[in-house]
């Protein structure tokens, strides 16, 4: 691909990052020979944490594989806002099949260079919350069980951004939705069990198993790019808050990221061969309060008609998350 | 080379012949032998390179070739059945993105009820999926067009099922001719992709395409599918020419030039068919056989041409387009307007019903005293269906159908459901 060295106009601002960090310091964004694998001018909304998100692992796969990546993305939103025909935001090869087989695509591709002998090229699939955890889950495991070259991708904002937001097995109990309305004894979504890949992907033992939010995108860039080194079944689900479904301002997409880490909702983690190997500490624990009131789609639980009881079964939740995985070093209080 | 084989067997050896580089397979009867076989040539290094994918559903099998295929490897599976329904979402992905991979499809019945023996039901669900479908009359024409299968595909960059009748075909043992790497070589060049995934030269495939271009991508399918109406019998001259025998082409004519009745078939049941025909022609019948053999693209003007002066005609198919009648003959019908022929349709063989020669010659002599019904079922049992159906009048929760027709027919001896 030929070279196009990014301009950066406002220097002497933070809208770029730390570029004058040595090179080995630095992110792959700050970085003017970033790949820009998904270029300026797609339409995603304001404020989109999947379009940040796939912009940072795209940009640190490419730079970790010298510009060989091949991607395979489901149908979803970022498939839609990237590729409205006959434009593409996509400066890498890249191809949408159909919402529930990229895991299955992107292994023909791996099993196309494998016996092309282009042991140099790096499979990426991606897909959103539905496409990872609903549709594409048969897919998805099969891939992890035949242990094939490719990094998953999940970009989870929690429900069915596309179509209108309605509920997918990563949606949160309590959570309105468009096919979980905050109306009855007991609004939102359904108190089920859950349905945690991360976990899941770790019961396949494959070789390496991250969770990342686009809170903390050099960390993310870290685990895109220590996957993209290792042969064999890769996952990282990143999360990624949605403001048009979550009901929050476009500003606040990487706090929300940052609260959901904080209060233990999401917890931030690797894994290899189905053992973790490391966990982001949460530095300044919040009661989850804090991370659901500023989401119009937990509204139904504040206010006159408030359901306390029901942010106190969330608060379980992420107290459970926060013993399981150790996130809090600090005292209990 | 010769060989006294099975099918299956043989397609396997004519598949590895063709070079295939990521071969995906999920086990379904009456295929799997095909993939059992093309996987121990691929574990034992006599198939090489070839990448073979176990994978967890027909659904993930189309998939995988989706991506093997839009990254410039030769892709192939086979199906059939349930697992072509369980693939259709992929199957119309493929032709869509016009990705020319090969599948071998070992025609079997649709459930329920679960049925594993032959017939034409699940490639006959995608006629308008914008695969090419070739169905083979023998072993060694399913062999055979496998091999032009992939050139076809590849020319055009379009997907094809070739078509085998499950167990008729497949677990049939017979002599069949095995051609050598270099005849195959000679008529299979390596497979030149028109769109590749390559970080050399990075493209989009599968954008999102709304009202302004979507009809051309569509129509684009159709128009590949006329050219191939062209390529087909060029390419079974040129298979006749490098391998000696006839196989493949549009249709297969028999005796039709002074034919007065003319049936028309696809798959192994033309022989059953020719050889009924023989025995006719013996006793003085003017009848002759019409061999489909591209169902997709459908040879409207050869099939007319072949028609045009008989005085009517027998679709024998083995499937139904429910509420309607035939499938094969709805389009055989469109083939002859105008010519006010007299078009019978006759459906045969659901399920793996036995075609016996005996029913043929009564159905044929009936349609040559044009007494035969327009849409007539070979065989059926019309006091099972009448049995049922009184009983459906009787009773609101008669029950399970397929349960209550085995009772009838005396196969259940269990207690009556319902």
């Amino acid at each position: 691909m030929s070279f196009q060295p990014v301009k950066f106009y406002q220097t002497g601002t933070y809208t770029v990052g730390n570029r004058l960090l040595a090179a080995d310091n630095s992110s792959v964004q700050s970085d003017t020979t970033r790949s820009n694998s998904i270029n300026s001018g797609h339409r995603a909304c304001q404020g989109c944490g999947e379009a940040l998100g796939a912009r940072y692992a795209i940009d640190a796969a490419m730079a970790e594989s010298k510009g060989q990546v091949i991607a395979a993305n489901a149908t979803g939103c970022l498939e839609v806002f990237s590729t409205p025909y006959p434009e593409s935001s996509w400066q890498v090869p890249w191809i949408h099949s159909l919402f529930g087989n990229a895991p299955a695509v992107a292994t023909g591709i791996a099993a196309a260079m494998k016996v092309k002998g282009r042991h140099d090229v790096r499979i990426v699939a991606q897909g959103g919350d539905g496409g990872t955890t609903d549709i594409g889950f048969g897919c998805l495991s099969g891939m992890f069980e035949r242990n094939d070259d490719v990094l998953y991708i999940c970009y989870d904002n929690e429900a069915y951004m596309n179509t209108g937001v309605q509920r997918s097995s990563a949606t949160p109990p309590a959570a309105r939705t468009a096919t979980t309305m905050p109306v009855g004894p007991e609004p939102g979504n359904v108190f089920g069990q859950g349905k945690n890949v991360p976990e899941i992907a770790m019961a396949h033992g494959i070789p390496y198993v991250a969770t990342a939010t686009v809170a903390d995108l050099r960390d993310l860039e870290y685990k895109v790019r220590k996957a993209i080194n290792i042969r064999g079944a890769k996952y990282i689900h990143i999360f990624v808050p949605c403001p048009l479904g979550w009901g929050t301002a476009s500003h606040d997409t990487i706090r929300m990221a940052r609260l959901a880490k904080e209060t233990g909702m999401f917890p931030v983690f690797e894994a290899e061969h189905g053992e973790i190997t490391s966990v982001s500490k949460i530095r300044h624990k919040l009661p989850v309060e804090d991370y659901l009131k500023p989401q119009k789609r937990f509204a139904h639980l504040f206010g006159k008609r408030a359901h306390p009881e029901t942010v106190a079964r969330i608060q379980a939740i992420a107290d459970r998350h926060i013993r399981k995985y150790g996130l809090w070093d600090g005292e209990e209080n | 080379m010769l060989k006294q084989t099975e099918g299956s067997k043989a397609v396997a050896e004519s598949i590895a012949l063709c070079r295939p580089e990521v071969i995906c397979a999920y086990p379904i009867s009456p295929q799997t032998h095909i993939v059992e076989a093309l996987g121990e040539m691929v574990k034992s290094r006599t198939l090489t390179p070839c990448e073979y994918i176990n994978v967890e559903s027909e659904f993930a099998a189309m998939s995988v070739a989706i991506g093997a295929s839009a990254a410039g490897a030769r892709s192939y599976t086979a199906t059939a059945s349930q697992g072509l329904l369980f693939m259709v979402e992929a199957v119309y992905n493929a032709s869509g993105l016009g990705l020319p991979i090969v599948m071998t499809v070992a025609n079997r019945a649709i459930g329920a009820p679960i049925n594993i023996w032959n017939d034409h039901s699940d490639s006959l669900s995608q006629r308008d999926s914008g695969w090419m479908q070739l169905f083979a009359e023998t072993n060694q024409e399913a062999v055979d067009l496998h091999i032009q299968a992939f050139r076809l595909a590849e020319e055009l960059s379009m997907p094809i099922m070739v078509c085998m009748d499950g167990f008729i075909l497949t677990h049939a043992f017979e002599r069949v001719d095995i051609p050598s790497q270099e005849q195959v070589d000679g008529f299979l060049p390596p497979y030149e992709p028109r769109q590749v995934l390559d970080p050399v030269e990075p493209i989009s495939i599968g954008a999102m395409v709304g009202p302004e271009a979507f009809m051309e991508v569509r129509y684009l399918a159709h128009a590949k599918q006329m050219q191939a109406l062209e390529r087909i019998p060029q390419l079974a001259a040129e298979f006749k020419q490098q391998f000696g025998r006839d196989s493949g082409g549009l249709v297969r004519p028999y005796f039709t030039e002074d034919a007065e009745t003319i049936i028309i078939a696809m798959g192994s049941v033309l022989g059953t068919i020719k050889d009924t025909v023989d025995e006719m022609r013996a006793e003085g019948h003017k009848i002759g056989v019409l061999g489909i053999i591209s169902y997709r693209p459908f040879p409207l003007e050869q099939v007319r041409a072949a028609l045009i002066n008989c005085k009517r005609f027998v679709v024998l198919e083995k499937s139904l387009a429910v509420g309607l009648g035939g499938i094969v003959a709805t389009d055989v019908r469109m083939a002859v307007t105008g010519t006010g022929l007299r078009g019978f349709t006759a459906i045969a063989g659901l399920g793996g019903r036995p075609i016996p020669k005996s029913s043929l010659h009564k159905l044929f002599r009936e349609a040559e005293q044009e007494t035969l019904a327009p849409v007539t079922f070979v065989d059926l049992d019309h006091d099972a269906v009448n049995k049922q159906l009184e009983r459906e009048r009787q009773t609101r929760r008669s029950g399970p159908i397929a349960e209550n027709i085995l009772y009838d027919k005396g196969i259940a001896s269990a207690a009556k459901f319902g």
